[in-house]
């Protein structure tokens, strides 16, 4: 068996699990709290990364250095996915909150292909090339050949992020008052808690986490256009599920798991069938552990 | 709200809606030649937009708010006057008959190309309906309703390629692999949760069209099969017009077939176990229906729809490709189901029409179309989330009895609303 190979495989699945870990922890937090998936999560991601993409190239022929693009690129794109978040949440989602369930995931399918087709028509549809904004780290030189200094700034963000998800989660004020509305709604209204002040916040992180994501894979890929925010969605959606959507560690693992899958299959079986693989495993973790691999699963009370 | 107070909130949200669309809507870079355009007059479209917009849809949210209201405390449910009208005999019968005159003399009237395009429109009314069994009657989101759409016109372009199978052969076996299909991908998907089952399905038509464009051997790729032979008539060579004609009526035949299967369906004891499936499963169960089998019927079902359609339409175009079944199909028959009402079957051919014909005929609004087929299913679901033309249920009213009993039943009506909240349509 070749390791070297392997390794490389290893590192790739790594990095993509990382990004997908990313965005699913969007899926699973707004999933936790008001059970609704949020179909539209992936193209909040595709519009971080087309934001920081125009920020960074206004930014660029205005002459600014390289760190001060990346530092407010990156701003610019947690900022407006935030604010996409919270503009979508109030628009197709709370007039929808008591409505039978089948109603707002089709709101949420309906803004996904709007949100598409708006950045289709009010940009391009051709692929942009996205510039580097990841400086080289000179003391990965050694190593380069096998894992690149973007993707390890990639997986560090990754490990960071959901370090401080989860104390926000555990300790602050905020976090309480979600674990609460995600147990119960009604119970949380009445010990006080603004609910939907809570839900707003919810989607405002999730988004930018998105946008997080989003603007680490353009610069890694090189390339955006409108359509990545739709498979790396489901894709997300799939790494949410199969580590049990709810929960915060499972997004992160059903990411890693997910990104293994598709690395060592497109590089041992074939490259053709990529996505086949992920909604392959997607179909198969939903028929035989639909709770997912952390999640409980739950009875239905009548 | 005052007056001043909702314009002061509208100059707020545009304001905000000027801020959240300005890097997308007002610069366009292009990274290549190094070129920024600014484009302030978007910027002056989307503060007007939003400002009228704001305004709309603060009037649309208060007529909402004031029709619960009134649903909660109105004793007689009035009933809608499209509904009136269908159920008027004096209105009914006379506009059947000029519908089906101009149904009947359309080819001879229109060009070829426009024939074309009814036919298209019909193929699309076929596959809401179909899709709206499973929707619609049964509750399942089914997202990759294109998938068996696909199965069925590749069935009849490879079925015809390696053993020169013609159309009538091909057209049941079409919908058979539909239903096998569905019963395949059904079977283990049907048991869950309905949010997941979307998932799901919308991946299961993903697989099925990257695997046709990937299998080479199999399916030819992404270029696709060509020269599929159109349907037959008893050995008689038509011309490319009559061809059109031919298949345009035979699309009415299918659509007319449809609308009588799935009617006679809606009130069949099947049907009345989907909706009440829809409606809620426990109570569903505990009546003693079986969950999984019910599910599956609808499934396949719809699935069988899409099947025969698929052959249908590779019969018509001739050529087909992965790239004819991709995600955006799904959506568009969704948002026909959606537009149209779900369980309305008259509400779901208008709905057809509605968004087949007008990006048709209106040339300029084309490119505008998927983002208006976004923007209707997010509207239609705040405002409207019934359709265009909701379907009607079956109620029973009690005429006659004493006095104390009807005014139990009035108070009975005013408590049901307020429980079901939203649901009641």
């Amino acid at each position: 068996m070749d390791w070297e190979y392997f390794f490389e495989l290893f590192l790739g699945g790594l990095t993509r699990g990382s990004i997908y870990a990313l965005i699913a922890l969007g899926y699973t937090m707004v999933y936790g709290i008001i059970e609704l998936i949020n179909f539209a999560h992936g193209e909040i991601y595709m519009i971080g990364a087309f934001t920081a993409l125009i920020v960074a190239n206004v930014l660029t022929m205005m002459g600014m250095n390289e760190i001060a693009i990346l530092i407010l690129a990156s701003i610019a794109a947690i900022v407006y996915a935030s604010a996409y978040g919270f503009t979508i949440e109030k628009i197709a989602y709370k007039p929808l909150r008591h409505a039978p369930r089948l109603s707002p995931l089709i709101s949420a399918i309906g803004m996904s292909i709007f949100l598409q087709n708006y950045v289709l028509l009010a940009q391009t549809s051709d692929f942009l090339p996205f510039p580097s904004l990841i400086p080289e780290v000179a003391f990965l030189d050694p190593i380069a050949h096998i894992i690149s200094s973007a993707e390890v700034i990639i997986i560090l963000t990754t490990a960071i992020v959901m370090v401080l998800l989860t104390l926000l989660i555990k300790f602050t004020r905020m976090g309480k008052a979600m674990r609460a509305t995600a147990q119960d709604r009604s119970m949380a209204m009445l010990v006080g808690i603004n609910v939907n002040r809570v839900i707003s916040t919810t989607f405002v992180i999730g988004s930018s986490l998105a946008a997080i994501g989003g603007v680490l894979i353009a610069s890694h890929i090189g390339m955006i256009n409108f359509y990545i925010g739709f498979i790396a969605g489901i894709k997300a959606f799939t790494a949410a599920v199969l580590g049990g959507i709810g929960s915060i560690p499972g997004a992160v693992l059903g990411g890693m798991v997910l990104g293994w899958t598709e690395s060592f299959a497109t590089g041992y079986v074939s490259s053709d069938y990529e996505d086949v693989f992920a909604f392959a495993l997607l179909v198969i973790i939903l028929i035989f552990r639909p709770a997912g691999i952390l999640g409980r699963s739950t009875t239905q009370k009548v | 709200m005052s007056k001043a107070g909702e314009v002061k909130e509208s100059v707020i949200i545009t304001l905000w809606f000027v801020f959240l669309t300005f890097p997308i809507m007002v610069i366009r870079v292009n990274p290549i030649e190094d070129v920024v355009e600014w484009r302030w007059n978007n910027l002056i479209l989307v503060a007007v937009g939003s400002f009228f917009g704001s305004f709309i849809w603060r009037y649309l949210m208060q007529k909402k708010e004031a029709g619960r209201k009134k649903a909660e405390t109105d004793e007689a449910d009035k009933i809608p006057l499209t509904q009136r009208l269908l159920r008027d005999r004096r209105f009914c019968i006379p506009a059947l008959i000029v519908i089906a005159l101009v149904i009947g003399i359309f080819p001879f009237v229109f060009s070829a190309y426009q024939v074309n395009i009814m036919s298209s429109a019909l193929i699309f009314v076929v596959l809401g309906l179909g899709l709206n069994i499973v929707v619609g009657l049964a509750g399942l989101l089914d997202l990759g309703y294109v998938a068996f759409y696909a199965v069925g016109a590749y069935t009849y372009a490879l079925l015809n390629h390696h053993f020169g199978l013609g159309f009538w052969t091909v057209l049941p076996l079409g919908a058979v692999m539909g239903a096998v299909f569905g019963i395949l991908l059904g079977f283990p998907v049907l048991r869950l949760r309905g949010d997941y089952l979307a998932i799901v399905t919308l991946g299961f038509g993903e697989i099925i069209r990257l695997v046709l464009e990937n299998w080479n051997d199999f399916s030819f790729g992404p270029s696709g099969i060509a020269n599929i032979p159109r349907p037959g008539f008893f050995g008689i060579d038509f011309s490319y017009e009559q061809a059109i004609t031919y298949i345009y009526y035979l699309m009415i035949a299918m659509a007319l077939f449809t609308i009588f299967v799935v009617n006679r369906l809606q009130n069949s004891r099947i049907g009345r176990a989907w909706i009440a499936l829809r409606e809620d499963e426990i109570a569903c169960q505990a009546m003693g229906i079986d969950k999984t089998k019910t599910k599956l019927t609808a499934f396949a079902l719809g699935a069988t729809w899409a099947g025969m359609v698929g052959v249908i339409f590779a019969a018509k175009t001739g050529f087909i490709n992965p790239a004819s079944f991709t995600f955006l199909e799904s959506a568009i028959i969704l948002s026909i189901v959606v537009l149209g009402g779900m369980g309305s079957i008259i509400g779901v051919i208008i709905g057809a029409f509605i968004l087949i014909l007008l990006p048709e005929y209106l040339r300029a609004f084309s490119d505008y179309r998927m983002l208006l087929f976004g923007a209707i299913m997010v509207i239609m679901m705040v405002f409207r989330p019934q359709g265009i033309i909701s379907g009607v249920r079956r109620t029973y009213e009690f005429k006659g009895g004493t006095e104390e009993e009807k005014e139990k039943s009035k108070l009975m009506k005013i408590e049901t609303p307020a429980a079901e909240g939203e649901d009641a349509p």
